[in-house]
């Protein structure tokens, strides 16, 4: 029986739709619109993210952008970016859902400008609004159990909770409530979506049983946009595949792994 | 004249201009856009009906790089 897997399992599923890809990528950043292709290509990720903002008709240096995400054959998953009310990010999603033909939205409502934290009502009253509208929101929430309950109730059928405030690089600051989460809410897809700097950060995520990840600076950022990319889709594969597997349980006490019975050298003394 | 804002940017338009009319004069015309005018948004379909009033803020949005 062969324990070696040819091909990654397909059973990541997000409002209906099976991804092989547990990696979603930001699309913001990079140095050029070339660096961003070859990271998207080599994330092997297929949703990207993307966003709109205001632009003067003749200037067309967002075009290559659009036409290397357009070229990638990705599933677009726009943002609502920068916007602090609940009226602004309904607007925004409008015009998304015209402009890149998708009812798909990850839903960010800031509630504060330092960290970028999402506004938790905000969120919830524009999920509502949004899903009632007939889209399929994914919203870019904090790690509180109760905000992500209410946006649950509301009908979202994923939940980006953030493992560090956007850009900051620093990881799973709260883990006991990242592992609340995914303990009380078990049948939610969620994926942890900004804050994280370094693979490892996203092969711990997986392994406390989250099912997907979204960033952007880490890759962006990175000397080697593409080669980082590559990093972090090989750690949320092993990520994956130890939750699968089950990891052991730790242990104060030291136990030796090699049998001790046999061992030479010994005498009954 | 009516006195409009365009993209936070103040603009000058001819009186009962309909929105397509504005985009084309902007050179908007064969951009892949979305349109919102004080903060409502307005379908595609709309803008052969939609007329520009005095003090309308026009939002005029194109895809970008995102996170």
């Amino acid at each position: 029986m062969s324990y070696i897997p040819t091909l990654p399992a397909k059973d990541f599923t997000l409002y209906g739709e099976t991804f092989s890809s547990r990696f979603l990528l930001g699309t913001a950043l990079y140095a050029s619109p070339q660096l961003m292709r070859d990271s998207i290509i080599q994330s092997r990720a297929e949703i990207v993210t993307l966003g709109l903002r205001r632009q003067n008709p003749a200037d067309r240096s967002g075009d290559a952008i659009w036409q290397f995400i357009q070229e990638s054959g990705c599933r677009l998953l726009p943002n609502t970016a920068g916007c602090k009310s609940v009226k602004e990010a309904v607007t925004l999603a409008e015009m998304s859902r015209e402009i890149f033909n998708t009812d798909w939205i990850k839903l960010e409502v800031v509630g504060d400008d330092y960290n970028l934290q999402p506004d938790p009502f905000g969120l919830v009253e524009a999920s509502d609004i949004l899903i009632k509208k007939g889209f399929k929101v994914l919203p870019y929430c904090t790690d509180d159990l109760i905000l992500c309950r209410r946006l649950v109730e509301v009908g979202c059928q994923v939940l980006m909770p953030w493992g560090a405030p956007i850009g900051t690089g620093q990881g799973l600051l709260n883990r006991y409530n990242l592992l609340t989460l995914r303990e009380r809410i078990k049948d939610v897809p969620m994926i942890i979506d900004a804050g994280l700097g370094a693979p490892s950060q996203a092969t711990e995520a997986m392994e406390m049983g989250f099912d997907g990840i979204l960033l952007n600076t880490a890759v962006a950022k990175a000397h080697n946009p593409p080669l980082m990319a590559e990093a972090f889709a090989d750690a949320i594969d092993a990520g994956r595949k130890a939750y699968k597997a089950g990891l052991m349980q730790k242990r104060q006490t030291a136990s030796p792994s090699t049998p001790t019975i046999g061992q030479p050298f010994w005498h009954q003394k | 004249m009516i006195s409009i804002s365009l993209n936070n940017e103040p603009k000058q338009i001819a009186e009962n201009t309909l929105l397509s009319d504005a985009l084309m004069q902007w050179g908007f015309g064969e951009t892949k856009i979305a349109v919102a005018i004080n903060g409502e948004f307005v379908p595609r379909s709309t803008y052969n009906e939609r007329q520009l009033c005095n003090r309308d803020q026009v939002d005029i949005v194109k895809p970008v790089g995102g996170g």
